[in-house]
């Protein structure tokens, strides 16, 4: 029997390097909504320090821990990356699978967030968006989750508008570039 | 002509440009204006409406006159363009050249050309005006010409930012930015200039002991070099908006001689400030007295500027005019730098006459009159009763000064008139978290400014909870502004106010005359103010005449206020980004590639782009395509990707209690396995979307949505929750990205699907409407036994890495057994042929009742239940869902047609109904419609009349069950 073949949601596009920063994709790693039922929220942030160490985050908020994070996604909601759910918060929360939901992408680089600020209404100033925070916002018109990490911003996307929202990002990036380097 | 040693240009960095073709010579540094008059061109374009020849008048942004086009970009104004190598601009609104232009001959007639004239001229007869007169008025008059293409180099638009925005780099601006930034909070110094340092760039003056220019660029430098800190130069603030945004439009790539590439000609900045300080400065104003226009006739701060910063004089006499000190600063800094000054004329008879002057000064004189067509040889000057010819090929003139305060204005906020300076300054308050500061605030003197640029940190600071550092002011020159008012010169000959739209004194008064005495009408009967400067130069002259006219005072007469952009922003700038593709985002199902490897044609389906079929070598229309795939899905097997339908995970005690709510029929009694079919009403009471849910568990349920209602379904729920049952316990989200799900449907889609599942499924254990985990090639899927095609269908569902795997090996599978893939169009026809409805039918105004559901309102409550129940709602006079046949079943019929009962004429108040959906049905070899007629579920048999008014058809066809194949569902139960 024939095997199905895995594909990312941008299938392995090399990373866009300019002199402003690099945008990369990022592999496909579970990732789990979790939603905690009505007055639940104190417990699962128990139960998760427990099975992930790490507790529920607040609004913007994430939390990571031995390469295990939860981010803030909305409200009440978080998404556990880098580990699988355990099976025993389901009885607290909804859980729900959006491993395959989502694109992964790293803006990294020295104007990483000048090239941000060409798509996202954000305020990325380091004072008002350290590492660590997080925010629902938009790539141009493509909804997104931004996170900055040590690493430079994660942007996440739904799978199905990665390849407007990687040419939205590499396009600002190469025009941002293009200052640097004139 | 150049002066020698004077300037801020380098004289090292010769550059080459032309105008109009001719090459000139000027310095890196230079604006095509101030290069243009080093190489003794005065002449730079013709005026909007009189064709009149006219030079530049001021130095700045506010520039009326010396508009070119550079680049295929009309009305550059010549004193922003800088000068790069190669740079080429050409004269407008000429013909055939600057120097002679033909439509000239409007400025013959211009007795007949005054105010209102168009609007006396050409009312009759009415058609005429927007089919003759409209298009020939503007083709004669105008500005530059747009070029036919569209526009390719690349714009940006970003956003930006800080605590405190300061709009401006003079003395104000500078010190105001150099406070705060040293206090530690973040500063964004925004400056339409190239160079920063406002008009100290333009004068010969010290601050604090060294040279103004030297002091600039030492805070400059300092403010370079702090993190904290952003220096904008050629950025324009050309917007205030509510929450302390401002919109900015700063100028890329318009110096650069050579194109970079990706580097965007100008990037539009929202800009988000806590706090704003307005320090634009102000703008000179020109006086108005006969033949004031033309070419060698400018504001003195121009001459100012062009002798200082360029190292230019506009001529080899000049002559100064002016009612303040500044026409005679601008003459001893003229005659100290060598220039011939012809005489200073001083409106004012009891200012102090200066001390040491060379020349001849005429105290209490005026210039009643100009000489010179292409370029001013000589002016009239009345002086002591008597008038005398001034030989001169300059005349600076200066008004007064005007704050630049039209950011004050963005948020409705007026002016507020000053009689001690002749002026209108910023309302207080004018916008929240902005103060205006220095000239742009009235202060005149740079020691003022200074002082006030400070006063203006501390007030943000203030704001902002930061302590004021310590900063010391510098001492600069703090001489008084004295002015005497002279709004109009009398005398022969027409005196302009707005250089740019060609209003005169005349028109002014003229529409007072005739009634236009309020400013917002005489704005409109003259068009004063009204051209891209925005009357910048103008508005405040035309208001104190129209003052006078009306025998008012200024502050009684009012001004028209001032609207964003406060400079011509390009729409490239506005859109960029958005055009083309980037006009919204591209949604790419799992088996989009596969698909366009077969040659599909892609449709939207909202942001989605879905096949419309997939062609056959050999297939000459989308219709036999369809035929064929409508064939194969009836006689074998299809395959389609239905991925892009919306799911919605529902989990919680509460998940079926709150499906009951939000869905008319009952969800709580469906078992765990089984999937159902469900209705959804709005609040109103009519029908919002239909799909299914399926029971995962016992606390978990699977929604589906149709593709176009998904994100509208998502947020009925979210609303419904929140608002109505908070209570529950019940969460959702969207899990549509997650899961690419295939539709597999024909007689032999059991058989295709087996081979693809590692566990082969039976009807008997997985009947119609069944649900279920399966395992596919060893990936855990879900599989779900509906069908909206009629047919034995199944839709299966894998984590979206393994889509268009999936999708590509079911396709090859199905193709062994005489099926394959299908398209939307074969899908809509596959639907209609069994009568299932999508949103042409559930539109919006069309109720369960309408669509024959009015059994699956159950009898518990849910949203719209109480709303659908309303008179009107039900009964024989609604419109209810019926098919159509025609009688011959060939004729073609469209949708959008429109139903009446036979022997009634087709008019609309006969109408009967409509047409929403329609198809060829291979399968019963007919048309087929699905239509809403008035009572139409009792009138099955009729023939009614089918008349499309648009198309001219017309046909007869008979009414029928909306369900035209296999009405029992065996088939689907198969």
């Amino acid at each position: 029997m024939a095997e199905l073949i895995a594909k990312g949601p941008l299938s392995g596009q090399a990373p866009v390097v300019t002199a402003a920063g690099t945008l990369s994709e990022m592999p496909l790693g579970p990732m789990t909504s979790l939603q905690p039922f009505a007055g639940k929220l104190a417990v699962l942030s128990k139960a998760l320090k427990k099975a992930h160490g790490v507790g529920f985050p607040g609004p913007g908020q994430s939390l990571s821990a031995n390469g295990v994070s939860v981010i803030w996604a909305g409200r009440e909601q978080a998404f556990l990356l880098g580990a699988t759910a355990d099976p025993s918060l389901a009885t607290l929360a909804a859980v729900t699978d959006q491993s395959d939901g989502w694109a992964v992408m790293l803006l990294q680089g020295p104007k990483g967030a000048a090239a941000l600020a060409r798509l996202c209404p954000l305020d990325l100033r380091p004072g008002s968006f350290p590492v660590g925070q997080v925010a629902r916002s938009q790539l141009q018109h493509v909804p997104a989750l931004i996170q900055r990490t040590a690493a430079g911003f994660q942007i996440m996307v739904f799978r199905s508008m990665a390849r407007t929202a990687w040419h939205e990002l590499e396009t600002a990036l190469t025009m941002v570039s293009a200052r640097e380097v004139r | 002509m150049r002066v020698a040693g004077k300037g801020l240009i380098d004289r090292a960095r010769p550059v080459t440009f032309r105008f109009d073709g001719t090459s000139y010579s000027g310095f890196a540094g230079d604006s095509l204006a101030s290069a243009l008059l080093a190489n003794g061109v005065k002449l730079m374009g013709r005026s909007f409406k009189y064709h009149r020849p006219r030079g530049v008048l001021t130095a700045g942004s506010e520039e009326p006159n010396a508009l070119v086009s550079v680049r295929d970009t009309p009305n550059v104004r010549a004193t922003v363009q800088e000068l790069y190598e190669g740079l080429a601009a050409t004269s407008q609104n000429r013909w055939p050249s600057l120097r002679h232009d033909l439509m000239a001959v409007n400025d013959l007639a211009s007795p007949f050309l005054g105010a209102g004239f168009y609007y006396k001229t050409f009312m009759w007869p009415r058609p005429f005006w927007e089919s003759l007169y409209e298009p020939l008025i503007r083709r004669a008059a105008g500005l530059g010409k747009l070029p036919p293409s569209h526009e390719e180099r690349p714009f940006e638009k970003a956003f930006a930012f800080c605590d405190l925005l300061v709009v401006g780099s003079g003395p104000t601006g500078l010190m105001a930015a150099l406070t705060a930034a040293r206090a530690g909070v973040d500063v964004i110094l925004a400056e339409e200039d190239a160079l920063f340092g406002g008009r100290l760039n333009g004068e010969a003056m010290e601050i604090g002991g060294q040279p103004a220019v030297a002091w600039v660029a030492g805070v400059v430098a300092e403010l370079a070099a702090m993190p904290n800190v952003r220096l904008m130069p050629r950025t324009t603030v050309t917007g205030a908006y509510d929450g302390g945004t401002w919109s900015a439009l700063e100028r890329v790539g318009h110096h650069l001689a050579a194109p970079v590439a990706d580097l965007p000609v100008e990037c539009f900045w929202r800009i988000v400030a806590q706090r704003t300080v307005l320090a634009a400065g102000a703008i000179e104003r020109p006086l108005a007295f006969p033949n004031n226009d033309r070419p060698g006739i400018m504001v003195a701060s121009a001459v100012r500027t062009y002798l200082h910063r360029y190292g230019v004089v506009p001529g080899a006499t000049v002559a100064l005019f002016g009612n303040n000190d500044d026409a005679h600063r601008t003459a001893r800094d003229l005659a100290a730098a060598g220039v011939k000054i012809a005489a200073v004329i001083d409106s004012r008879a009891d200012a102090r006459r200066p001390e040491g002057a060379d020349y001849p000064v005429y105290m209490g004189g005026q210039v009643v009159g100009t000489e010179g067509r292409l370029g001013l040889t000589a002016l009239r000057v009345a002086h002591g009763g008597a008038e005398q010819v001034v030989y001169a090929d300059a005349l600076a003139m200066s008004g007064g000064w005007n704050p630049t305060l039209h950011l004050s204005c963005h948020l409705g906020a007026r002016p507020v008139w000053n009689t001690e300076l002749a002026a209108f300054l910023p309302a207080e308050a004018a916008v929240p978290g902005m103060l205006a500061a220095g000239a742009a605030n009235g202060v005149f003197s740079t020691a003022g400014c200074l002082a006030d640029g400070a006063r203006a940190a501390r007030w943000a600071l203030e704001g902002l909870g930061m302590a004021m550092p310590d900063v010391a002011v510098p001492a600069a020159e703090d001489a008084p502004y004295v002015l005497t008012p002279l709004w109009q010169v009398p005398g022969k000959g027409r005196a302009w106010l707005d250089f740019q739209n060609d209003v005169t004194v005349k028109d002014v008064v003229l529409a007072a005359q005739e009634g236009f005495a309020s400013v917002e009408l005489m704005k409109r009967y003259t068009t004063q103010g009204m051209a891209p400067d925005q009357g910048k130069s103008s508005n405040v002259a035309a208001l104190a005449v129209l003052a006078d006219a009306t025998g008012r005072g200024i502050a009684e007469t009012g001004t028209t206020t001032f609207r964003p952009p406060f400079a011509p922003t390009s729409i490239a700038a506005l859109g960029a980004g958005g055009r083309g593709m980037g006009f919204a985002p591209q949604r790419f199902m799992t088996s989009h590639r596969a698909t366009l490897e077969r040659g599909a044609p892609m449709i939207e389906a909202g942001l989605w782009y879905r096949p419309s079929t997939f062609p056959k070598p050999g297939e000459k229309s989308w219709v036999e395509s369809c035929n064929r795939e409508v064939a194969l899905v009836r006689n074998a097997v299809g395959v389609a990707d239905v991925s892009t339908l919306g799911k919605i995970d529902i989990q919680g005690p509460d998940a079926a209690k709150f499906l009951d709510f939000v869905y008319t029929n009952t969800f709580s009694t469906l078992k765990v396995g089984r999937v159902r079919y469900g209705l959804m009403l709005r609040e109103d009471g009519h029908v919002l979307d239909d799909g299914t849910a399926a029971r995962l568990g016992d606390t978990h349920f699977l929604m589906t949505t149709t593709t176009a209602a998904a994100g509208l379904v998502m947020r009925h729920l979210e609303f419904v929750h929140q608002a109505h049952c908070p209570g529950l316990a019940v969460r959702f989200i969207s899990v549509t990205e997650h899961w690419a799900q295939f539709a597999v449907a024909g007689p032999l889609a059991r058989q295709l699907l087996n081979t693809v599942l590692d566990a082969p499924v039976r009807d008997a254990d997985f009947p119609y409407m069944a649900c279920g985990k399966v395992m596919v090639q060893g990936i855990a899927g879900r599989l779900f036994r509906i069908s909206f095609s009629g047919e034995q269908a199944y839709e299966l569902a894998v984590p979206a890495r393994y889509g268009e795997a999936l999708f590509r090996d079911l396709v090859a599978r199905a193709e062994t057994i005489d099926g394959g893939p299908y398209g939307m169009e074969a899908l809509n026809v596959l639907r209609i042929e069994k009568g299932f409805i999508t949103h042409a039918e559930i539109h919006g105004r069309t109720t369960a009742f309408d669509i024959g559901m009015a059994k699956m309102v159950a009898s518990k409550d849910c949203i719209g239940k109480a709303a659908a129940a309303r008179p009107g709602l039900n009964g024989e006079a609604r419109e209810q869902l019926v098919g159509l046949k025609p009688v011959n079943p060939r004729q073609t019929i469209g949708a959008g047609a429109h139903l009446f009962t036979q022997g009634q004429a087709p008019v609309r108040e006969n109408d009967q109904g409509y047409v929403t959906s329609v198809c060829w049905s291979p399968t019963l070899a007919s048309h087929l419609a699905l239509a809403f007629l008035k009572n139409g579920r009792a009138r099955q048999g009729e023939t009614i009349r089918l008349v499309d008014h648009l198309r001219a058809v017309d046909v007869p066809c008979i009414v029928t069950d909306p369900v035209f194949l296999d009405p029992e569902g065996r088939r689907a139960r198969g």
